[in-house]
């Protein structure tokens, strides 16, 4: 699977080297250099430099070939934008974006995005954890 | 009217100015405490700190009661949250400020067609004033459709790829392609544009910059 992964953070750069290990073609976009730092050092995948937000950008970054298209960068505005920009103007298939604000994340899911908001789920996660019920599934 | 400006910039402070003069009911919400008092200052208590990308603040500006929305702010991925999430509040009009002109095809495939790209309205008017040579004008024909010329630069995104890789805004047609060497061409979804290709195309008048974004490319010195 060719996926294109927005933001090359904590996040970013894990998927990004998990993808890669299970052997799927994966392209990383950061607007900043130093961020693939994070990459692991075995990782063959494609490093862009670039704002996703700008169609050019994607372009280059081979949008038109992606069967999917990850958004985490830390503002939610902009992994929403780029996540529409992926959907609505390239027609990726598979749109994944991560949404720190849980009312946002609900309204863009509603929006049609596969969003998950991990404050939500840290939320839950930790509540359980701290109560000793069962822990959230998902 | 009840109007909410989203982003007390330059743009939404003298918005909001001249909508009051209008009689309106305005409210401005912007982020930054400072520029918020500093607009009090001017126009009352017709301001609100706050984010307005935040779903509880512009419920606490009474959204879901406003006649319309103005986003404004300097960020087109701002804008284009604060007038979703109006959308979903039931807000009949949404107005967003563009600031990079790209972005105006995502806006109207999201359904918010009332577009404001002061970067848009400065380059239409200079290409009135003063015509670049790599794209003529040749026929206007009723129904808002024009016949254009166009030569492709050395540094247009679409050189070298094949047709049907090239976006082109929607209603726009390529209907000959003249190489350089005079040759003409009727182009199907696998002709390769090249560098100096002249193309002859029916767009839609309001078309006629995307086009020269897919085409021609950034001319104003934008860092892409």
């Amino acid at each position: 699977m060719n996926v294109l992964i927005m933001g090359c953070g904590r996040l970013g750069a894990r998927i990004a080297g998990t993808l890669d290990a299970a052997g799927h073609n994966v392209t990383i976009l950061d607007t900043s250099q130093t961020s693939f730092r994070r990459l692991p050092e075995d990782f063959r995948g494609t490093k862009a430099i670039g704002n996703g937000m700008d169609g050019p950008v994607l372009e280059r970054a081979g949008i038109r070939e992606m069967h999917a298209f990850l958004a985490v960068t830390q503002g939610d505005n902009r992994n929403y934008f780029a996540s529409q920009m992926a959907r609505e103007v390239y027609g990726v298939k598979r749109v994944l974006c991560r949404i720190y604000d849980p009312i946002r994340e609900q309204i863009f899911r509603e929006l049609g995005l596969e969003t998950f908001s991990p404050t939500s789920l840290g939320a839950q996660i930790m509540v359980d954890m701290l109560l000793g019920t069962a822990p959230a599934e998902k | 009217m009840y109007i909410v400006v989203a982003g007390g910039g330059k743009v939404g402070f003298h918005l909001a100015q001249e909508l009051l003069q209008g009689n309106n009911e305005v409210l401005v919400v912007e982020r930054d405490p400072v520029r918020a008092a500093a607009i009090s200052e001017d126009i009352g208590d017709g301001v609100m700190t706050g984010d307005s990308c935040e779903v509880t603040t512009l419920d606490a500006a009474g959204i879901s009661r406003a006649d319309l929305v103005a986003a404004v702010t300097g960020d087109d991925e701002d804008n284009l949250v604060i007038c979703e999430i109006a959308r979903r509040r039931g807000v009949p009009r949404t107005i967003a400020r563009i600031n990079n002109p790209k972005n105006e095809l995502l806006f109207k495939k999201r359904g918010i067609e009332t577009t404001i790209s002061a970067t848009q309205a400065i380059l239409a008017q200079i290409e009135q004033e003063l015509p670049t040579h790599e794209l003529i004008p040749l026929l206007q024909l009723h129904s808002g459709l024009e016949i254009i010329e166009l030569k492709l630069p050395v540094t247009s995104p679409a050189a070298g790829r094949a047709l049907r890789e090239v976006l082109l805004p929607p209603e726009s047609l390529i209907c000959l392609i003249v190489d350089p060497g005079g040759m003409p061409r009727m182009p199907g979804g696998d002709t390769r544009l090249n560098a100096g290709d002249a193309l002859v195309l029916v767009t839609r008048v309001e078309s006629v910059s995307m086009l020269r974004e897919v085409l021609i490319g950034s001319t104003h010195g934008l860092d892409t």
